[in-house]
């Protein structure tokens, strides 16, 4: 198996007939697509046509590079946390995208997004948010760019994430409150999406993670590969291989993980774990833990695993942790849960908070509480001592403090 | 002959009413639709709710929240439409999102439209492609006309490919946007109602995306075979009930 990649651009052909990549046609299996009204269709239209001509062109790369270099702080440190692979008896690198300027991987995607919008000549910028990292990630980079900033927000997710609504005030950005159906995520994106059908010539949106209708899995997928392009420099550099036993990260719509398990999809010694939040429990009617609970049908233009009601209305997710609170997962992931090339694990609210504060004693990192639902695994998913297993640290918990705060009466 | 054709053969200009099933009364869908055709209306599209109905604005999405909460669902319209055909019979459309349609099964939905008498459909987050190549044989072994949107902004080219695969008419969404009544037509949607009109379609043209009142419908059908009042509809309904349905549709096309 072999495949050299300039920031996901190419891929070569792979010698096992299953194909985790997405096809020409938008589909990564039976999942992906365009499920758009005609409304849409020329703005998605015109991104399909340039994404891949406008990602492969040096200029373009030279100019993400440079700011994920100068502007996020990448290469983001790959972590030999020893006193948590002592405490599980395995070996658990963390990858620090908690390292991140903005304090996620989310401004990869922002970063790589924001360029393509220049590209195409766009001076308007929508972006749906629900713990506001999107949301922040894409103020930052319009603020940084001079381009006017409209993000979508549940307002459930208003009063729950004040912080971040605040840092995306300071930052320029107007902050539009979601107000219908449940008021927040899914209806945040029904927002920026009629938004954009508002607006079909100036506007770029700038969707937070690997969903929606295709191209959009795909380009976000390509943005994030940067996370495992840089784990198997480090990788090989410290154990002297470029791929670990397993790459575990948790899954709202999917993009750290995609980011994080995208230069490995092809190799079947690399085990892909994928974390969603069971909520208050699986059984409870109250988790987002789509792969357990979810049916093929479509959501936000795509065709993938979402969670819904017989008669095909969408139904309400929850977690305590905002990022996770999504009725669907991307299309890459659903292909991975049908296809069984991904383990999905999914943890509860409880298990996820506590894994939060074990990490903040043992290692001096606090977590995104999206995260803490990775790390939570450990408990329950046993590994070898030398198996060598990477957890996508997506984002750090400065943003979830009144969260830790309330639960464990800090 | 499908009614749609019949209906479009007629030499007049068409008016069409969207409304959401089981809005503002979960029973309300059967007399709704009589009182329609009582007053004259030509076609009706009957609105499917969905949870998520992006492509709509506040009056429709307030409409379907409120239907769904009236326990409207797919398989209730079609009890409550069993007998329909006994007393309406103008053109019936059903218009909605594809993922309920996708839920009940394609063919199934298909099949229980045209035992009831269902003419067409209008499924505007399917799109064409997927539709030619997985669902067009299952909508004509079933001799359902399924009606395709284009909008200001779609190109010529794919017009035409929208021509090519339509059999009835194209709806002719109004202008960027998504439903909702608009103040009235401007000079760009003059262009474009024209523009469209000199490009020697096959299938008529209806338009559909704010149209709220006689001006508005008599601009929209200068041209174009006929006219779509939704959100207005539903305010009207929301407000009047059924009984304000004869006023309503006098004020558009008075006797
Ligand atoms: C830190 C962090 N991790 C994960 C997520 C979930 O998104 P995704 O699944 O796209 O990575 C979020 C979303 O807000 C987040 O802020």
């Amino acid at each position: 198996m072999h495949d050299e990649i300039k920031n996901g651009i190419t891929r070569t052909e792979q010698n096992n007939s299953m194909n985790y990549n997405v096809n020409e046609q938008g589909y990564y299996g039976e999942f992906g697509g365009a499920y758009i009204p005609e409304m849409l269709y020329p703005n998605v239209e015109e991104l399909r046509q340039n994404y891949l001509k406008v990602m492969s062109d040096d200029a373009f790369q030279k100019e993400f590079k440079e700011l994920l270099k100068e502007y996020v702080g990448r290469p983001t440190p790959l972590y030999y946390a020893k006193r948590f692979s002592e405490k599980y008896n395995t070996k658990v690198y963390l990858k620090r995208e908690d390292l991140c300027h903005t304090g996620a991987h989310k401004v990869n995607n922002t970063i790589g997004q924001i360029l393509m919008a220049k590209r195409l000549k766009k001076t308007r910028i929508i972006a749906e948010t629900g713990a506001g990292q999107h949301g922040v990630a894409t103020a930052t980079v319009c603020a940084l760019m001079g381009l006017e900033c409209i993000v979508y927000m549940g307002a459930i997710d208003i009063e729950r994430q004040a912080p971040n609504v605040a840092r995306m005030k300071m930052l320029g950005a107007t902050v539009v409150p979601a107000t219908s159906g449940s008021k927040t995520l899914k209806d945040a994106t029904n927002e920026a999406i009629r938004d954009w059908i508002n607006h079909p010539e100036d506007t770029h949106y700038i969707i937070g993670s690997v969903v929606g209708p295709h191209p959009y899995p795909d380009m976000v997928a390509r943005f994030q590969s940067v996370i495992s392009e840089e784990i198997k420099t480090q990788l090989l550099e410290k154990e002297g291989r470029e791929h670990p036993d397993y790459v575990v990260a948790c899954v709202g719509g999917g993009s750290n993980a995609a980011g994080a398990y995208y230069h490995y999809l092809d190799n079947p010694d690399v085990g892909i774990i994928a974390v969603e939040a069971a909520g208050k429990g699986i059984d409870t009617g109250q988790s987002a833990a789509t792969s357990a609970l979810g049916k093929v049908g479509i959501i936000h233009g795509s065709k993938t695993l979402l969670m819904q009601t017989n008669d095909g209305q969408i139904t309400e997710p929850y977690s305590i942790s905002a990022g996770l609170d999504y009725p669907g997962v991307g299309p890459m992931h659903a292909h991975l849960f049908q296809s069984g090339r991904g383990e999905f694990i999914s943890i509860t609210d409880k298990a996820s908070m506590e894994a939060g504060i074990a990490l903040s004693k043992l290692e001096g990192i606090i977590p995104a509480i999206e995260t803490s639902h990775a790390l939570a695994i450990f408990e329950t998913r046993k590994f070898k001592p030398d198996d060598i297993v990477v957890v996508n640290l997506s984002g750090r918990g400065d943003k979830d403090l009144t969260t830790y705060i309330d639960y464990f009466n800090l | 002959m499908n009614r749609i054709h019949k209906k479009l053969s007629e030499d007049k200009k068409l008016l069409s009413i969207y409304f959401t099933a089981g809005y503002p009364e979960v029973n309300d869908t059967v007399p709704i639709l009589e009182s329609l055709e009582k007053n004259g209306v030509d076609l009706v599209e009957i609105g499917l709710p969905f949870s998520d109905p992006l492509a709509d604005g506040p009056t429709i999405q307030a409409s379907s929240t409120q239907a769904l909460l009236n326990g409207m669902t797919t398989q209730k319209l079609f009890e409550q439409l069993k007998d329909i055909r006994k007393t309406v019979s103008i053109p019936l459309i059903l218009m909605g999102y594809f993922n309920p349609v996708l839920q009940y099964g394609v063919e199934a939905f298909c099949k229980e439209c045209n035992e009831i008498g269902i003419d067409g459909c209008i499924l505007p987050d399917l799109p064409l492609a997927e539709y030619n190549a997985h669902y067009r044989a299952i909508f004509e072994k079933y001799n359902l006309i399924n009606i395709f949107l284009i909008t200001p902004q779609t190109s010529q080219e794919r017009i035409h490919a929208i021509d090519e695969a339509s059999n009835g008419f194209i709806y002719m969404v109004s202008s960027a946007s998504t439903t909702g009544a608009q103040e009235g037509f401007g000079n760009e949607q003059t262009t474009y109602f024209n523009r469209i009109a000199t490009m020697d379609l096959k299938n008529p043209q209806v338009v559909g995306f704010g149209i709220s009142n006689e001006a508005t419908f008599n601009a929209a059908t200068k041209q174009a075979k006929g006219a779509i009042i939704g959100s207005a509809f539903i305010k009207m309904i929301t407000e009047n009930g059924i009984s304000g349905i004869p006023k309503f549709i006098r004020s558009i096309r008075p006797l």
